[in-house]
């Protein structure tokens, strides 16, 4: 396999960067209502680095949400550490922008407005960040649209304004749970197209959590692979396709090979 | 229909027509009601002490609002209402938002507020003109004491309606819970809480009415007591129509208001609570 390879080749260079989240021993479980005990992470330990695009792929309640939560400070680790730089994240940081399956914009707000939620909540120099906003809404094609309200946009507009949000505080890391799961197939390929875009000009570290595994093969870096019960890694799976990506990569041997790999997790439904 | 669409470029659309069709047979209804009650008090002999015609009914409201006689005591109703509904309403929102911070609070309070509420307010009105005098403040608390548990009912469940998702995206923002409240549950909250004070702005006029019923020197109320007692049944119709105008009045003037606070929301998912 010409890309595994590569890999050799390409690896220790990748092993020069700075990491940037570091998770160790990282469990979590809960009671669930009908009071059984819950195992949602299992012995979860992942480094990542800092300009890297991480993708988390998984079936349904294999945790990856449950993670990306811990990692966004809104939910609580039950043991392990979670650190970003030197410092232990327990609760919501201005380091990390997030971005929701839906894009729970704030409908009585501008499309500008809604961009400048982050800001406004950590007290930022406003001026600085409503320019700062304008940029971002240039970046994703919307700077006609700052004055208009959400429920004028289009799903997949609504969810590019989402990602304006997560990023107009200049955080270090951007975190996005199943960001493109609500849109159409054909606007989801676009808006990924777009994430990479973004994620190039802006220089961010980002996390990304989905259940599908080509989206994740297409956007990734390093795609870490996750089954249920309980939720642990099963592998990581370094990507080297070439960048930029193009959709067209998406037909390729290679890209069909990491498919099948992660593939192969997921049991028989659909393997091969 | 979205009220957002009149943000925009808002045309005339089929739906508009079709109101406009219904308004105009509404208006058609009133006059053909009109035409056969005239006709039938006339035609059926029916005395004036028990029915009075419509015209009769319109020549003495014309003649109360020609000679300024009704004035005053519209000035006094209309005060009544309006301190009575300004006073229950901000109550009802004060303590609805009180009871909305968390469920202990609900538990612990609200079974006594349902409590109060299943009390009728005519059963106590008595008591509070005993305890505040026949002068504008009883009828205020009996006012304010009607108005009062829409706005806390829709509150409490207007502030519990913001969408977990919104939440966890300002927390995850580092918003504290005060900007929670203030971006999020409060603006959240605004529809049910505008449902609310419509609802008790039209309730507000019936409670004025109650507390001068049971005693007071002036108002409409009062005015409607003294003409029953001088058999004077036109009279009382036309102090009845002003009453429904005051009230038709007060609930075009919130719905307008709520347009224009509201436009934003999308008026088919607001939910009646309270009563």
């Amino acid at each position: 396999m010409r890309a595994i390879q590569r890999a050799a080749v390409v690896a220790p260079i990748a092993r020069e960067k700075k990491t940037l989240v570091t998770i160790s021993g990282l469990e979590k479980r809960y009671r669930s209502r009908d009071r059984a005990d819950v195992h949602a992470l299992s012995d979860i330990n992942l480094a990542i680095e800092d300009g890297s695009f991480v993708t988390i792929v998984g079936p349904s309640g294999c945790g990856k949400s449950t993670l990306l939560r811990i990692l966004a400070g809104i939910l609580s680790r039950s043991s392990g550490s979670v650190r970003m730089g030197q410092t232990e994240i327990d609760g919501p940081s201005r380091q990390v922008g997030v971005v929701f399956q839906s894009p729970v914009l704030l409908p009585w707000r501008t499309v500008l407005d809604n961009v400048m939620v982050p800001s406004e909540v950590q007290r930022l120099d406003l001026g600085a960040a409503r320019r700062r906003a304008r940029e971002l809404l240039a970046l994703v094609g919307l700077a006609d649209f700052e004055d208009r309200y959400p429920g004028e946009l289009s799903g997949g507009m609504k969810q590019r304004v989402g990602i304006c949000r997560a990023l107009v505080h200049q955080p270090s890391v951007l975190l996005m749970d199943e960001p493109f799961g609500a849109l159409d197939a054909m606007t989801r390929e676009t808006m990924n197209v777009e994430l990479l875009r973004i994620w190039r000009e802006q220089n961010i570290t980002t996390i990304l959590v989905t259940h599908s595994i080509p989206e994740a093969v297409f956007l990734a870096d390093r795609v870490v692979v996750m089954t249920p019960r309980p939720g642990r890694v099963a592998e990581v799976v370094d990507v080297h396709l070439p960048r930029p990506r193009t959709l067209a990569m998406v037909n390729t041997p290679d890209f069909g090979r990491y498919v099948a790999s992660i593939r192969r997790h997921f049991g028989s439904v659909g393997s091969g | 229909m979205s009220v957002l669409s009149a943000a925009s470029t808002r045309r005339p659309g089929l739906l508009d027509r079709a109101r406009a069709r219904v308004g105009w047979l509404s208006v058609l209804l009133l006059l053909v009601i009109l035409v056969a009650w005239e006709a039938a008090v006339r035609m059926l002999d029916i005395p004036a002490i028990v029915l009075p015609t419509p015209i009769a009914v319109f020549q003495a409201l014309g003649e109360g609002l020609g000679t300024g006689s009704y004035l005053p005591h519209i000035a006094v109703t209309f005060t009544e209402i309006i301190c009575g509904f300004l006073a229950g309403a901000g109550l009802g929102i004060a303590l609805g938002i009180l009871i909305g911070q968390s469920l202990f609070l609900e538990r612990l309070l609200y079974p006594y507020v349902v409590a109060f509420q299943t009390v009728p307010k005519v059963a106590i009105a008595p008591i509070i003109v005993i305890w505040f005098g026949y002068g504008l403040s009883s009828k205020v608390i009996i006012t304010a004491a009607i108005a009062f548990f829409p706005l806390l009912a829709n509150t409490i469940v207007g502030l519990r309606s913001a969408p977990t998702e919104q939440i966890d995206m300002l927390r995850a923002h580092t918003a504290t819970e005060w900007q929670i409240f203030r971006m999020s549950r409060l603006p959240q909250a605004l529809p049910f809480i505008f449902v609310g004070l419509d609802v008790a702005i039209v309730l507000s006029v019936i409670g004025a009415i109650v507390g001068e019923f049971v005693g007071a020197k002036e108002g409409l109320g009062f005015l409607i007591l003294q003409k029953n007692f001088n058999f004077d049944m036109a009279g009382v119709f036309a102090i009845l129509l002003v009453l429904s105008m005051i009230g038709v009045g007060l609930h075009l003037l919130m719905t307008t208001i709520q347009q224009r606070v509201l436009f934003w929301a999308n008026s088919n998912q607001i939910h009646l609570t309270g009563l």
